[in-house]
């Protein structure tokens, strides 16, 4: 196993995957000082410019830590790029620091030499002191060898407030508009835009309100523009996004939008039972908006009452959908172990996050993949699905349904925290493009039998209410077709295969597998879930070098792929950067008896794409 | 509906299943069994829109004996199942059998949120004060000092009332029966399933083979008259074999008089009412115990209020009539887009 121990080498390298055709921008300030809102609007605004990108929000647990201090440091990080953004980036090329303190947390990330605009107002000694600095270093030389930009964003924003009849607090509270409206001035956009919006996200709340930040934002861009400070940090940078229609989507709203049209494209209303938790929940609030679509969703009282409502939502013939993190999971294993014995379709989101127990609620982690596999009592198999980026939770939530419904199973999507949360473009698709999903209900009680499978295995799904097909179904082991309770010993092994053989013929339903690079060679990396942006950019500059290095990224994890037995055989090393000890490691070892060599990382953040070129170039 | 359409006559010989009932002889849920089948036939419901959801203990076979649809769950869950099965389908008959383990251990946060909610669900506990599947260990209804295979020096683990649970979660409907007394089994089954909302039905039965004797106080001929006193709705709590005896309240405490003693007459009683605003009189009569009290059976409370699908329904309509019906491709195509030529 290769933990991140040589981050020094792999800085070094960092230093020589400069995208030319990309910038990585990071928002830092106080959790109160609207970082994730200013960098969510700056992502929008650029996308709307034709640019790709991809965003990483990075945010402490506590909703508004005390204000200068070094845990309550908020960040927003954004990788513009011409095309193909696929990861937020490794290093900033360009901060935007809101106190002492964000500085003190997210100068060591930067480049050096990164380009820094600074609220110098916030430099005061008791703010200082809270970061920790000794002395100032806007004034002491620590900042010698960066381009820095001191603005006095609180002292300018209050001037161009003085007027509003404001109090001192809100006025306080418009100062990252005016950060925003610096940014607007150096990448070349209009402010007019973003004024629109904000007239619609503020102006029924309060007019005032919305106009302040309308005058912040143009006193920054008035600012930047008259005073000709900057030097916009890459000039050769041109959008050249695909043509079509877009719109910013995260992968929790991604995840939501793929399960109504799951709902709409089979016809079958969907049910959502959850409870709230982080960093799941906003998949909750998308749907809850949409009362009116077939769409019925319950705030359970705990997270056993959100499956366990999907579970009789399920039986009663409507799509059931419960959603969670980590934790939640795990109260809700023996639940899953019901919804696998009962055969009723069902889905199971995971947006996961840093664990064991609550651990890193708002940071990243891919370690609940053996939980998924396997994390129930007895022979208890369910297909485990994971998706690769913000957009592709829209497609994954739909093959979940279509796969639960097509099998008659309970079947586990793995986000996390990061693409839950992470923006990209998204290319709208045309609604009569997408596949259908076709659900049948028995309704003919002629020789109806509760567990008789079809060439699947599946049973039928029976809709209550339907005459004559009154049926019992439960936990208990059940006769093979009658499903009466049955405690016959060959009856009970038959069935515990039947269900393990419906789940792995699963792999017929499975695509070929897209390999990127060589069919066979060296070196073969395998990923899974949200590595997948890093992955391919490091696949990239590895081939920068002269290596030739193989890609191969993973949707299905339960059953595999029935191709990439065949596909491991042909490459002398297989790589498996993970975001956990090794998990599918483990699995690929278990299921090709093939040895594959672990990289892994657990620190809450996404991978680099330089500690996972680093350990291309030491393996190729 | 098609108003041509004749329904079949059904009887209990229809909900009736083909499965041998595996309770142990003797045991006083065979009575719930008999008269839920009893009841079903004549509500005029088809019977392929009743669906029966339980847990796990005795009573949670339940389902498997129902010619309805029937789903036998996990420990305590099954009000959670049931939840979701009524509000993505009202317009089926939901009935939970659980028990006192099931629900109020185990399954206690889904128990008390589904009488906060006011859920068209019916919850039959069948409460025998011990856990009866595992063999006899103590339940959260099994009273102090009762020795059990887990409390082999008596139980210290004090009781609660299920009505009262019930009653402090806001349940709008909570009865109590005895598996002896089939009228008023009957009634309050009857009651509970014409109950919009939640309905609540305890029924104290006996389990003869690990707590057996639990109720026979109240259902022993010689000494029911005194113990217990059956609830009618406008009418002073009178009980007793010669029915002069009755429980008036000093300030809020309930005391027993003697009718026609010490100027006692029947003016003086505490009148039962199961539409009391709030809950008040019917967590005092859940309280009730022996010896110095009677023990009630019958309605405590039923009160109309609004029902959780109700509403539910009524919101999605409205925000129907105002947005109209959902429309996938505007959706997909809302927030904020942009066209790149």
């Amino acid at each position: 196993m290769n933990t991140m121990g040589k981050l020094s080498a792999a800085a070094v390298v960092g230093q020589q995957t400069d995208e030319p055709d990309s910038i990585v921008i990071r928002f830092v300030g106080d959790s109160g000082d609207g970082m994730q809102l200013t960098g969510s609007e700056f992502s929008k605004i650029m996308g709307r410019a034709g640019f790709d990108f991809a965003t990483h929000p990075d945010y402490p647990p506590e909703i508004s830590a005390p204000a200068g201090t070094l845990y309550g440091v908020s960040g927003f990080q954004i990788k513009l790029a011409a095309e193909g953004a696929l990861t937020s980036g490794d290093k900033p090329d360009m901060l935007v620091v809101m106190n002492p303190a964000a500085l003190k947390t997210n100068l060591p990330d930067a480049k050096v030499g990164a380009t820094l605009i600074i609220n110098s107002g916030t430099f005061t000694q008791s703010n200082l002191d809270k970061a920790g600095y000794a002395g100032n270093p806007l004034e002491d030389g620590s900042l010698d060898g960066y381009r820095a930009f001191p603005v006095d964003m609180t002292g300018l924003t209050a001037a161009s407030l003085a007027d509003s009849g404001l109090s001192k607090k809100e006025v306080g509270r418009c100062k990252n508009y005016f950060a925003l409206g610096i940014m607007l001035s150096l990448f070349d956009q209009e402010p007019e835009v973003e004024i629109e919006d904000i007239k619609r996200k503020f102006a029924k709340k309060d007019p005032k309100i919305a106009e302040a930040n309308i005058t912040a934002l143009r006193a920054g861009f008035g600012y930047a523009e008259a005073t000709e400070l900057f030097v916009p940090p890459s000039q050769s940078l041109r959008p050249q996004s695909a043509p079509g229609k877009y719109r910013s989507l995260s992968g929790n709203q991604a995840t939501a939008l793929g399960f109504v049209t799951a709902s709409e494209k089979s016809g079958v209303p969907l049910f959502l039972g959850s409870y709230p938790i982080t960093p799941a929940t906003d998949i909750l609030h998308e749907l809850a908006a949409l009362k009116h679509f077939n769409i019925t969703t319950f705030q359970a009282e705990d997270e056993i009452g959100g499956i366990c409502s999907a579970i009789g939502a399920a039986y009663g013939g409507v799509l059931g959908l419960t959603t969670t993190s980590g934790p939640g999971m795990a109260l809700k294993t023996e639940a899953m172990g019901l919804a696998v014995m009962l055969e009723l379709p069902l889905v199971i989101v995971n947006v996961q996050r840093g664990g064991p127990s609550t651990g890193l609620p708002t940071k990243v982690e891919q370690s609940d993949l053996l939980q998924a596999v396997y994390g129930r009592n007895g022979e208890c198999p369910v297909p485990v699905i994971a998706a690769r980026s913000p957009a592709d939770c829209f497609e994954c939530a739909f093959e979940a349904f279509r796969l639960a419904t097509k099998y008659m199973t309970p079947v586990i999507l793995l986000t996390d925290g990061g693409i839950a949360n992470a923006a990209e473009p998204w290319r709208i698709p045309d609604v009569s493009s997408l596949p259908e999903m076709k659900v049948t209900f028995r309704t003919d009680p002629e020789g109806f039998m509760p567990y008789a499978r079809d060439e699947n295995l599946a049973r039928p799904w029976v809709r209550p209410g339907t005459p004559g097909l009154e049926h019992r179904v439960g936990g208990l082991e059940k006769d093979f077709s009658s499903g009466n309770i049955s405690q016959v010993p060959a009856n009970h092994q038959h069935m515990v295969e039947t269900r393990a053989a419906k789940v792995a013929g699963i792999a017929k339903d499975i695509p070929p597998t897209q390999i990127d690079g060589p069919s066979e060679g060296d070196l073969l990396i395998v990923s899974w879930g949200g590595t997948f942006g890093s992955v391919t950019k490091a696949r990239d500059a590895a081939e920068k070098f002269g290596k030739s290095v193989a890609h191969v990224h993973l949707r299905h994890l339960n059953p595999l792929p029935p191709d990439l037995g065949d596909i491991l055989k042909r490459y002398k090393t297989v790589l498996v950067p993970e975001l956990n000890l090794g998990q599918l490691s483990r699995l690929l070892r278990d299921a090709y008896l093939c040895d594959v060599v672990s990289l892994s990382k657990v620190q809450g953040k996404p991978f680099m794409v330089a500690e996972i070129l680093h350990r291309i170039l030491e393996l190729a | 509906m098609n108003k041509t359409i004749e329904l079949k006559v059904l009887s209990k010989k229809d909900f009736e299943t083909d499965q041998d009932v595996r309770w142990c002889p003797g045991c006083g849920d065979y009575a719930v069994l008999s008269q839920v089948q009893k009841l079903l036939p004549t509500l005029g419901i088809p019977r392929e829109n009743f669906a029966f959801i339980s847990g796990i203990g005795c009573s949670s076979r339940f389902p498997y004996y129902m010619e309805t649809y029937g789903l036998h769950s996990i420990h305590g869950r099954a009000p959670a199942i049931a939840t979701g099965l009524k509000l993505s389908r009202p317009e089926l008959s939901v009935w939970v059998a659980t028990g006192d383990g099931d629900a109020l251990a185990i399954g206690g946060n889904h128990f008390i949120h589904a009488m906060r909610r006011n859920i068209g669900l019916k919850i039959v506990l069948l409460n025998n004060r011990i856990y009866g599947l595992t063999k006899g260990q103590f339940s959260p209804t099994s009273i102090i000092g009762q020795k059990t295979k887990s409390t082999p020096y008596g139980n210290v683990d004090r009781p609660f009332s299920p009505t009262a649970l019930a009653l402090g979660a806001g349940a709008t409907f909570v009865a109590r029966a005895l598996d002896t007394d089939l009228p008023t089994l009957g009634n309050v089954l009857k009651r509970a399933a014409e109950h919009r909302g939640t309905a609540f039905v305890e029924v104290c039965q006996n389990c003869n083979v690990f707590n057996d004797g639990a109720y026979a106080t109240l259902t022993d001929k010689a000494t029911r008259d005194d113990t217990r006193v059956i609830l009618e709705h406008g009418k002073p709590i009178i009980f007793g074999k010669n029915r002069d005896k009755g429980v008036r309240l000093n300030g809020l405490k309930p005391e027993v008089v003697t009718i026609g003693e010490n100027g006692i007459t029947e003016a003086d009683l505490l009148v039962h009412d199961e539409t009391v605003p709030g809950s008040i009189l019917g967590v005092l009569l859940s309280q009730f115990e022996g010896p110095a009290l009677p023990v009630p059976f019958g309605i405590f409370r039923a009160v109309e209020e609004p029902v959780y699908e109700d509403l539910y329904a009524e919101q999605a309509a409205s925000v129907r009539s105002q947005k109209g019906q959902g429309n996938l491709e505007a959706l997909l195509n809302g927030g904020n887009t942009w066209e790149i030529a």
